[in-house]
């Protein structure tokens, strides 16, 4: 029944008077009064009165000025539509690639709400079995560096990719028809698909050659082989399998060939363990103390010219043989070497990193006698990833001065930068009609170039790779392009007529080239799907590529490995090397790359440049290396602090002249200096430009080979002062037990040797034995009860080689601010964790004792490092040692850090108010204070000013703010995640299943992070470990952070 | 109260006095016109203080990275400053508390300023632990108050917290000791005092007393209870900020010795810091006839005893590394002593152990130049002292990786000089309005005292 009910408004409605209905349509009862009120004169008179405006003017002030003070809303927008793979506050892994034109390895790259923000070494790969460098490590901050190009460019200005695709190939074709040279310079090339676009390219345009240039260059290696072995081939080598390791002038832990794989191998042959008491012997021949020299069991300081005639005179002691030679400084050093060498037949492996062929040539020899190929050195997996052609470099600068080169495409390199003669090239670039970069930054060759096609970050691109015989891995983007950029690949292919994209096109390479011959998986989209997956692809067998035409065109057919002669013509060999060694003349300078930076390809980025050096502890410079006898006759200050001015001296070869601050390197012999590559960049972006001189400069060429050891230079006294920023001002550890090491004889004899047991004079009855007890027995304080789970970490120091990584990797996990040199130089660096690193001194408790030597002058002696080869460098990784009874919880006056019930020693960012005072009751000072605001501050114009540096940030880790203390957490949002998922499988989390940024990074597995409560624990293990010792144990600290002894490789006789 | 005293001592009021010339002799200061040394002296020091407010304004808005201090030193000036002044405002109590109970006479003639100068050092000593902190707008949370934020309490095992409860009762007694002792003296101001607004100023201030002999009985009563509550604290305050260091583990904080010897320091600043004072003080307010030689010969005495307490304790903590046969130990004093710091090691030594023992020599002692000078000289070396103690011990501590060195910056200096600006503005302020010696208690002893008493006209 429909509601007929009716209500009226009142009677006036009910009895529809003709007021009411005449009034119906109006919304209000009575008419408003607007025409009275507006038409008022006296409204035209009226003012606001003082008190009424001031009351106002008063109440607006005050509210906007209330509006003001709130604090600015950051507004955070929900996907509309959840993508399928995204959960927010849920990482996402992607395998990839990483490859810099020197560098390889294969990643797994860590997203969060589709931004990638960290990048580590995939574990599959096994090349570098989940290690990775500093400088894999920090290429995801390169990813946002807000120098990149956002567009292509032409003739300087921002353009369109289709009128520069438009003007490319116009040009190109013109090119092409009338028979003009068009020319691709580019890196090594490790990419097959990329190598197949080549080779497209150079079907449409048939005038093309590739020229492939290394800036550091080891081209002698492939071509002694070529003279040894009849194949121009850089071998992959062993150095897990050698029981004996010589390496000559050749840093290969951390920046030769494979880093990474190196140091994972040179480690685990010389990891101990109750079962494993053997370990390999490492002696370094070589001028600059090398991170690898460092890390030697002896080493032989020799003048660079004098390398190449060790290594004839070790060849004569082995085989007999005459190749005349010339005394150096150590002959006697070196025949020891050549006589324990002899006694490693077929157990020893001679690496040598001179890119001299004569050399290597002498080197090869050595392998050859001792057995090493087939043992230590596999012939039969080549490493691809030198293919550069120093003198075909040389001919295409000449070409190109003569006008003869039309087009100039430059890909993954900046010539203009990394060559000595970079500014002839860039004169050079000026005569080519059509020059192209495809780099992604206008650095100092690309802004020399008309055109600009920027590449994408690897982080942005489809690619692959083939680093060496049978392992292909890939990589995918896992963020769209952050400019207007396209994979170097499309652009070689679009000029070339093909509008493939990077992805299909990869993928059909791999279909028809790789696919084909890996019958064991059904359907090639289930093996393209897997192998993205994985990252990688191993083939037993090796795939042939297309070639690439270069100039002059390679070697033809080789004869087989197998039936090769071994002795090349060595006579000839010696004789250049004696020749080139007699006319070193003046001071000779060592070129070489810093662990961290390497070529500088990233200098860019800061938490490279604020990686301190390993050896030197330096940051943000490079600077000339001296051996600081020397720096002290010439009156140089050997000191570092903030207020310790280093002298600037001018080193001069010939016309050229670099102007840098002298740095005093224990290890280096008189009449050496030593500069790193990587800086005096001049269009790197804001980070690295005007720092330090370019070393490039310096390289030398030799018989079309680029020379890193230089002769001839002279250097001036001091110019002036310059302040250099180092995190470590202080080299020894002045007679204290803090690394503590043995040599394998002892160690063999007793695993407790040299950490013989700790124990206090005390006369309580309750505790210890014979009126000694241990420290962690003579306790006032309750010890703690860890009833699930206790988590600990061990680090060995036998396996620690001091590269970094770490620091970087725990950089980018725990968003450390970077300080600037400035800040670094005051010794504010805010890394979380630090590589100490000491210099054995001549001067100890025995030698002061037999000498006499009083105690102020024993310390002041013990202050300064040796110089001699008795020198040793020992490296220790330092965090937070989250000690049990740890002295910065008990002073802290507002409990800001507290011990968990899981041992960890935390930091309550909220909570702390900054008295600092937990810092200095640090025995091990780890803890780090925010000295200023750091993040989102334009004097600190680095990563955390900038929008696009900010996407790097982990959401997972607080940005901490002014005023409150940091330190190591031991990635406790690492631990969390870990224990959730383990939760959600309703199981305990399994061992080895959480990692801590720092462990992860390690290339040599050197740091072992796990539950303690967990019986069957890796750091369990270590903790029942006999070489196992806590960081000053007499502190009575009880850290849970514990440390491996380390065992040198020697004979007991001198003692540490 | 009134017997005579014996012959051999010196007389602590000089001239002919009566009760009314010593009322008159000590409002003066108050009821006359500043004189141009003192508005000189006072200008100097408001500038200085506006300084020192200009740098902590800088800090609190920078951050404290404008200050020297880094990883490895993170306390320098600040806290060097702070137990400074603490140190210094230790004199006023002890002159106060502990001679009132032994009944040491010559303390009338300088408590007064001698707690005023406590009360102005406190205040500056309670700048730094407050502005050294990083986040100093969350200074209220080392106060264990209820709050919102959870179950969060205070750490009572942190020696800072003793410290807050520390500072904060000291200063308390300290103003309450001082306050009272101040109300008869008011109240004489308030009769002198013939503008109304300042009589009633000075009316408030004095409570309202009458002088009566019950108000009277009840002052004494008070005064006594008031000495005995302060007595423990003159030892309490420095053994607890001492505690800061000794409770540590950095080798050379971590000290037993650091109670006593910090209490004997901070005695021995705080009476050179009174003499620096004073001698101005007689000469810029005419108190010559009250603040004799006499009253700053047996100060200096006590700077004999205080200041060897203090070379015997230096020797001791040299011969206790060596004997611990910790190398830690062992290396921390000798680095002291030689290493890059070395220079104020011995500028402490000379100061604070050397240049005292010249107090044994008469002629110096009872000098007021030389007084003077070496008053300073202590001042200085007690201000190196707590610079050793912190930066040395900690610039070199366990691990030679993180040895560094510390360098003041120019805002260090700012608010150093500016908290001595602050300290003498308030001082200035103090003599010009408040009576700067205890003019009734001294009345007490005009007869026994002093050199010539005149009769009381009546």
């Amino acid at each position: 029944m429909s509601n007929t009910k009716k209500y009226w408004k009142g009677i006036e409605e009910l009895q529809e008077t003709p007021e009411f209905l005449n009034h119906k349509q109006n919304e209000f009862a009575e008419e408003l009064p607007v025409d009275k009120f507006l038409g008022d004169d006296k409204l035209v008179n009226t003012n606001t009165n003082r008190r009424d405006f001031l009351k106002v003017l008063g109440f607006s002030v005050t509210a906007a000025s209330l509006a003001a003070c709130e604090t600015p809303v950051r507004k955070a927008i929900p996907y509309l539509n959840k993508p399928e793979e995204i959960t927010p506050g849920v990482a996402n892994y992607y395998a990839s690639s990483y490859w810099d034109g020197q560098d390889f390895a294969s990643v797994v790259v860590k997203t969060r709400e589709a931004r990638p923000i960290k990048v580590d070494g995939n574990e599959l790969c096994s090349i570098t079995s989940g290690g990775s460098t500093a400088r894999v490590q920090a290429s995801v901050l390169s990813l946002y560096d807000s120098n990149r190009l956002r567009k292509p460019q032409m003739n300087g200005k921002e353009a369109e990719w289709s009128t520069v695709d438009k003007e490319v190939k116009s040009k190109l074709e013109a090119t092409a028809q009338r028979g003009g040279n068009i020319r691709i310079l580019t890196s090594t090339i490790i990419s097959p698909s990329i190598k197949a676009a080549v080779a497209e390219f150079t079907i449409a345009y048939p005038t093309t050659q590739v020229v492939t240039y290394d800036a550091v260059s080891l081209k002698a290696i492939a071509d002694a082989h070529l003279a040894t072995h009849g194949k121009a081939m850089i071998p992959t080598y062993q150095f897990d399998k050698a029981d004996f390791i010589l390496g000559i002038g050749c840093d290969f832990l951390t920046n030769w060939l494979s880093p990474v794989e190196y140091a994972r191998q040179y480690a685990s042959k010389r990891k101990l363990s109750k079962d494993k008491k053997e370990m390999s012997r490492h002696v370094q021949i070589e001028s600059l103390l090398s991170l690898t020299g460092s890390n030697a069991d002896k080493r032989v300081a020799l003048k660079p010219s004098q390398l190449g005639l060790a290594a004839i005179s070790i060849y004569n002691k082995l085989t007999g043989s005459s190749i005349s030679t010339a005394a150096t400084d150590k002959d006697n050093a070196i025949s020891e070497v050549a006589k324990e060498l002899a006694s490693y037949k077929g157990k020893a492996l001679v690496v040598c990193g001179i890119n001299d062929p004569a050399i290597q040539q002498v080197v090869n020899a050595i392998n050859t006698y001792l057995g090493a190929y087939g043992n230590t050195i596999n012939t039969d997996v080549i490493d691809y990833t030198r293919q550069g052609n120093d003198a075909a470099v040389a001919n295409l600068v000449s070409e190109m001065n003569a006008g003869s080169v039309d087009a100039l495409i430059i890909h993954g390199t900046n010539p203009v930068y990394s060559l000595a003669n970079g500014d002839a090239f860039k004169t050079a670039l000026s005569k080519v009609d059509l020059s192209i970069s495809l780099s992604d930054v206008a650095d100092e060759t690309a802004s020399a170039c008309k055109i600009i096609a920027p590449n994408s970050h690897f982080l942005e691109s489809w690619s692959d790779a083939n680093p060496r015989t049978g392992h292909y891995t890939l990589g995918q983007p896992v963020i769209n392009p952050l400019g207007s950029t396209r994979e170097a690949l499309v652009s070689l292919l679009n000029w070339a007529g093909n509008t493939t994209n990077a992805r299909d096109y990869i993928a059909k390479y791999w279909e028809v080239m790789l696919y084909a011959t890996s019958a064991e998986i059904a359907g090639f989209s289930t093996f393209w799907n897997k192998t993205l997956n994985a990252g990688l692809l191993v083939k037993s067998t090796e795939i042939v590529t297309n070639s690439v035409p270069t100039v002059p065109p390679a070697p033809s057919s080789t004869p087989a490995i197998s039936d090769i002669k071994p002795v090349a013509d060595l006579f000839a060999a010696g004789s250049s090397i004696v020749s080139s060694a007699k006319s070193a003349k003046g001071i000779e300078v060592v070129i070489y790359e810093k662990t961290g930076l390497g070529w500088g390809g990233q200098a860019n980025n800061p938490w490279l440049q604020e990686l301190p050096d390993p050896v030197t502890k330096v940051t943000w410079d490079n600077y000339v290396l001296m051996n600081p006898d020397e720096m002290r006759e010439k009156g140089f200050n050997v000191l570092m602090g903030q207020e310790q001015f280093s002298d600037t001296v001018d080193v001069t070869i010939g016309t050229k002249k670099l102007s840098l601050p002298a740095v005093a390197q224990p290890g280096l012999p008189k009449g050496v200096v030593a500069i790193a590559v990587g800086y005096g960049r001049t269009a790197a972006g804001k980070t690295a430009n005007g720092i330090g001189a370019n070393a490039f400069s310096l390289v030398g060429t030799s018989g079309g080979y680029y020379q890193f050891n230089v002769s001839g230079a002279s250097i001036s006294g001091s110019t002036g002062k310059y302040n250099i920023a180092a995190t470590q001002t202080h080299h020894t550890m002045m007679g204290r037990q803090i690394v503590k090491e043995t040599t394998l004889e002892e160690y063999k004899k007793d695993s407790k040797a040299g950490n013989e047991d700790l124990l206090l004079a005390t006369n309580l009855k309750n505790v210890g034995k014979d009126g000694k007890a241990k420290p962690q027995e003579l306790d006032l304080w309750q010890n703690f009860e860890y009833k699930n789970h206790f988590w600990n970490m061990a680090i060995d120091l036998n396996s620690c080689i001091g590269c970094g990584s770490c620091v970087v990797s725990c950089t980018a996990e725990n968003n450390v601010p970077v300080v600037g040199k400035d800040e670094v130089r005051r010794s504010r660096e805010m890394h979380w964790m630090r590589i100490d690193r000491y210099f054995t001194s001549s001067m100890n408790e025995e030698v002061a004792e037999k000498d006499g030597v009083g105690a102020i002058d024993k310390f002041l002696k013990m202050e300064v490092p040796a110089t001699d080869d008795s020198l040793e460098v020992v490296f220790q990784p330092v965090m937070c040692q989250h000690c049990n009874q740890a002295p910065c919880e008990t002073v802290c006056p507002v409990l800001a850090t507290t011990h968990s019930l899981e041992g960890l020693n935390q930091m309550t960012y909220n909570r702390c108010i900054g008295t600092r005072y937990c810092a200095n009751n640090c025995p091990y000072k780890v803890r780090r204070f925010n000295w200023f605001r750091y993040n989102e501050n334009e004097a600190f114009d680095f990563n955390m000013y900038d929008d696009m540096g900010k996407m790097v940030l982990n959401p997972d880790v607080t940005v901490r703010s002014r005023g409150v203390m940091e330190k190591c957490s031991m990635c406790v949002q690492r631990i969390q995640a870990g224990k959730l998922s383990a939760k959600k499988k309703s199981e305990r989390p399994a061992d080895g299943s959480i990692k801590t940024a720092c462990q992860q990074a390690c290339p040599t597995n050197a740091i072992t992070f796990g539950d303690f409560n967990d019986a069957n624990s890796a750091v369990r293990k270590a903790w029942n470990d006999e070489r196992k010792y806590q960081l000053l144990e007499e502190v009575g600290t009880q850290p849970s952070v514990y440390y491996l002894t380390k065992v040198r490789n020697k004979p007991a006789t001198t003692k540490a | 109260m009134s017997h005579q005293s014996a012959s051999v001592r010196e007389p602590l009021i000089l001239g002919e006095k009566t009760y009314h010339q010593i009322t008159e002799d000590i409002a003066k200061p108050i009821e006359g016109k500043a004189n141009n040394l003192f508005k000189i002296l006072f200008t100097i020091s408001a500038l200085l203080a506006l300084w020192g407010v200009a740098c902590f304004s800088y800090t609190i808005g920078t951050g404290i990275g404008v200050w020297g201090l880094n990883k490895t030193v993170g306390w320098a000036w600040d806290i060097t400053n702070f137990v400074w002044w603490v140190g210094i405002g230790h004199a006023g109590t002890l002159i106060s508390a502990i001679l009132l109970l032994f009944r040491q006479r010559w303390r009338m003639s300088i408590n007064r300023s001698a707690e005023a100068m406590t009360i102005f050092a406190v205040i500056c000593a309670a700048l730094f632990p407050v502005m050294h902190m990083g986040r100093v707008w969350l200074a209220y949370w080392v106060l264990p108050l209820p709050n919102q934020f959870g179950s969060l309490w205070v750490n009572f095992n942190s020696p800072l917290l003793w410290d807050v409860f520390a500072i904060s009762t000291y200063f308390t007694v300290s103003l309450v000791f001082w306050y009272t002792g101040l109300i008869p003296d008011f109240a004489t101001i308030r009769d002198r005092q013939v503008k109304p607004k300042m009589k009633r100023i000075y009316s408030i201030l004095s409570f309202g007393w009458s002088g009566s002999a019950k108000q009277w009985s009840r002052f004494e009563e008070v005064s006594l209870v008031l000495a005995g509550l302060s007595t423990p604290l003159v030892l309490s305050v420095h053994t607890i900020v001492s505690m800061d260091f000794a409770t540590s583990v950095i080798p050379g904080w971590h000290t037993t010795i650091f109670p006593p010897y910090f209490v004997a320091g901070a005695v021995f600043s705080g009476f050179a810091m009174v003499l620096t004072l004073l001698i101005i003080m007689r000469k810029v307010l005419h108190l010559e006839d009250y603040i004799t030689i006499a009253h700053v010969e047996s100060m200096n005495k006590i700077i004999i005893i205080t200041g060897s307490i203090v070379g015997v304790a230096y020797l001791t903590e040299l011969f206790v590394s060596w004997y611990s046969g910790v190398e830690y130990e062992q290396y921390a004093f000798l680095n002291r002593a030689t290493g890059p710091y070395w220079w104020s090691y011995w500028s402490m030594m000379t100061c604070n152990v050397i240049t005292p023992q010249l107090f044994w020599f008469k002629k110096i002692r009872k000098s007021l130049m030389a007084t003077f000078i070496i008053s300073i000289f202590v001042n200085i070396g007690m201000w190196f002292e707590r610079f050793v103690i912190i930066v040395t011990s900690l610039h070199r501590d366990y691990l030679p990786s993180s040895w560094t060195m510390f360098h003041p910056t120019f805002i260090d200096i700012g608010i150093f000089l500016g908290t001595i600006g602050i300290f003498f503005t308030l001082f200035l302020l103090f003599s010009r309005t408040f009576p700067v010696i205890a003019l009734n208690e001294l009345k007490t002893i005009l007869k026994s005292t002093s050199e010539n008493p005149k009769p009381p006209h009546h």
